[in-house]
């Protein structure tokens, strides 16, 4: 035991800044970080998945010939597949391990989170996924630039791609670092190093066949150990939630009496974990995060990608099926997870420890709620498989980020903008290869600049921005006949800034990483959402009635044909056709 | 596509139910899972302490059946949607396409 003491002593010294407010605890791996000893039985497991990814790889570049295999896998991946591998990419080592530690810390809160994660599926499912599919073909460009003129769109898309894609990308390798470090003993700069290496690999030579086949991999993993560790937790309660719930109310009073509570106080402590906390500041922040969580979902690259690689509309609808169940599912069991990690991991005095403020918390920082609770329930060879899954999933999300900036660039940019829709197939791949090779060069760069940086705010920004900027321009261009390029290109442009200038004004960024005094920020609320994506769909309605040109009456006359081929599919076949 | 073709697609009864069926039955079902989550987020937000109400002599509230409430409402929308459009769409399209490409 004498690790865990060293450690103990190493966080109550260095007293690294716990995450400031629950509100940002989620979606990045932030907290208290300190490296373990080299965990060699995660180190083997994380070995054989990588070796069989690099298999899967080796058989993906073997058929990534064409531009459309690159992007996606020539589009002959099955509905089920698809889900699974759209679960795969959403599914964060963030979500994995930051839900079941708000869960511990927070209880009922973090199922709203949960909850906020999962709504946005159905929207996408009932109004887009079929007509996405229709009309695309790699990117969610070619649908939003679908009537209306390419140039302009098409450079909003790229740009709002990338911003959302930088921002997903800094959270998860930042993340990346912290979480190997803390699993494998890894240094912090070798672990950035070492997912960039990988993700570039995957995606490099097995573009969207090898990133697919991870993301699939990487699911079953996580929900097959999701599924263990909660399956353990409920045998040992007789499969009654009320006796886990029960206990882990006793546990909470137990610990806010040993820190000095009056037995009152002790027993309100312990039952708030039953019902909605501090969540929610005030109804504009709850509301406009909800906005951001929902609709953002809706409006990220990485995920409206995924539509592309299936063969028809049909399967477009069974992927969003699947990935619903899965994601759904994903979120029970992280709630029973968290609730184990209460009973588990806090009762443990060997792993619990007070930060510098003198509020409790984890040894190895809350985040590890899910990784001590794997050691409790199944022992170290658990331990090893489930920080094994955690690291696959970075990289899964990783790669699936890579590819969808490199086709922003190498299809949205290159081919369309530059080559005016002219390149052929040999080039543009050769483009997205190039691409894949700076992106993953500027994670690592960035993955090392933000190390110290709090950065908590960053999967929050990515959702708002996808929110503000891609789903308010998809959406109309689908369902809008009235709406024109000039509309597209003000209103998205508009959603994009507004929603980063806010949150650059907002208390997660002016005060927690800007660190100017508590409660200056201009901007009170938690997400910008309710606020830019109004904006946003305002400026596409305004500047497309007013928009008197002889493009905008192109862009309205170019409506029938796009819904003709959104509702139908008609014209589409070319798309997949192989 | 040429437009008298466009034209044919867009006036042809099967394509007119293809669309009106989809549009209605995606915002109806888009309508409800708005109105379950915002009511969610709502009640969180003004009356945070309904969901706090115990239902019976234990600790278990309200909060966790409508939680977990909400998450499989979430996935049976969906499942719902899927079911019929993969049923009835698919069909009306075929059909649109033999009415039309004959």
């Amino acid at each position: 035991m004498s690790r865990i003491t060293t450690l103990t002593r190493l966080t109550a010294a260095t007293g690294f800044a716990m995450v400031p407010g629950f509100a940002m605890a989620v979606g990045t791996l932030e907290g208290t970080v300190e490296k373990q000893a080299t965990n060699w039985t995660a180190i083997g497991m994380f070995g054989f998945f990588v070796v069989m990814t690099l298999f899967i790889t080796k058989w993906a570049a073997a058929k990534t010939k064409s531009a459309a295999d690159f992007y996606t896998a020539g589009g002959g991946i099955t509905g089920f597949q698809n889900g699974l591998a759209i679960a795969g990419d959403y599914m964060s080592a963030a979500s994995f391990l930051g839900i079941s530690a708000a869960v511990m810390m927070q209880g009922f809160d973090g199922l709203i989170y949960s909850i906020g994660f999962l709504v946005g599926w159905p929207i996408l499912t009932f109004l887009m996924a079929e007509r996405l599919r229709n009309l695309g073909k790699f990117t969610f460009a070619d649908v939003a630039a679908f009537r209306f003129a390419q140039t302009p769109v098409r450079v909003f898309a790229a740009m709002s791609t990338l911003v959302v894609v930088a921002f997903y990308l800094i959270a998860q390798m930042v993340g990346a670092g912290q979480l190997i470090e803390l699993l494998f003993g890894l240094d912090y700069f070798y672990a950035v190093i070492i997912v960039g290496i990988l993700m570039m690999v995957y995606v490099l030579f097995g573009g969207m066949t090898a990133t697919t086949w991870v993301q699939i991999i990487k699911a079953c993993l996580l929900l097959g150990g999701a599924t263990f560790m909660a399956l353990m937790v409920m045998a040992h309660y007789g499969f009654s939630l009320e006796s886990l719930f029960a206990e882990s109310v006793q546990v909470k009073t137990a610990l806010a009496t040993a820190d000095g509570k009056t037995p009152e106080e002790a027993a309100k402590a312990g039952i708030a974990i039953m019902g909605p906390g501090t969540f929610v500041k005030d109804p504009i922040s709850a509301i406009s995060f909800g906005m951001a969580l929902m609709f953002g979902t809706a409006g990220l690259p990485h995920i409206l990608m995924r539509f592309f690689t299936v063969p028809s509309a049909k399967e477009a609808r069974k992927s969003v099926m699947w990935a619903t169940v899965w994601i759904g599912y994903f979120y029970m069991l992280t709630f029973i997870i968290g609730f184990g990690a209460i009973v588990y991991v806090l009762t443990n005095p060997n792993l619990i420890t007070h930060d510098a403020k003198g509020a409790l918390a984890l040894v190895g920082g809350n985040n590890m709620a899910a990784i001590h609770l794997a050691q409790a329930v199944g022992g170290n060879v658990f331990l090893g498989f489930i920080s094994a899954v955690a690291f696959a999933t970075i990289l899964a999300v990783v790669a699936g980020l890579t590819l969808s900036g490199a086709s922003a660039v190498s299809h949205d940019l290159y081919a369309t903008v530059v080559k005016n829709g002219k390149a052929d197939s040999a080039s543009e791949l050769r483009v997205s290869r190039i691409t894949t090779i700076c992106l993953g060069l500027v994670a690592v760069v960035l993955g090392l600049a933000f190390e110290k940086q709090n950065i908590a705010f960053m999967v929050s920004l990515a959702f708002a921005i996808a929110a503000s900027a891609n789903f308010p321009v998809l959406f109309m261009s689908l369902l809008w006949k009235g709406m024109t390029t000039r509309g597209a290109v003000i209103g998205g442009a508009i959603g994009l800034i507004v929603s980063v200038g806010l949150t650059v004004i907002s208390p997660s960024v002016w005060e927690v990483t800007l660190g100017f005094e508590k409660g200056s920020a201009p901007f009170p609320y938690t997400s910008p959402a309710l606020f830019s994506m109004t904006l946003a769909f305002v400026s596409i309605w305004l500047f497309s009635i007013t928009d008197k040109s002889r493009r905008g009456d192109q862009d309205r006359d170019g409506y029938l044909a796009q819904e003709v081929r959104s509702e139908t599919g008609i014209g589409a076949a070319e798309a997949s056709a192989h | 596509m040429q437009d008298s073709m466009l034209e044919r697609i867009a006036n042809s009864p099967s394509y007119k139910a293809l669309r009106g069926k989809r549009l209605r039955f995606g915002w109806t079902l888009t309508i409800a899972m708005l109105l379950v989550y915002y009511g969610f987020i709502t009640v969180i937000a003004f009356r945070k302490d309904l969901l706090a109400i115990p239902m019976g002599e234990g600790v278990m509230t309200w909060g966790i059946p409508v939680g977990f409430g909400v998450i499989l409402f979430t996935i049976i929308v969906t499942a719902i949607y899927v079911t019929r459009a993969n049923r009835e769409y698919d069909d009306l399209t075929a059909q649109v396409k033999r009415e039309v490409l004959k």
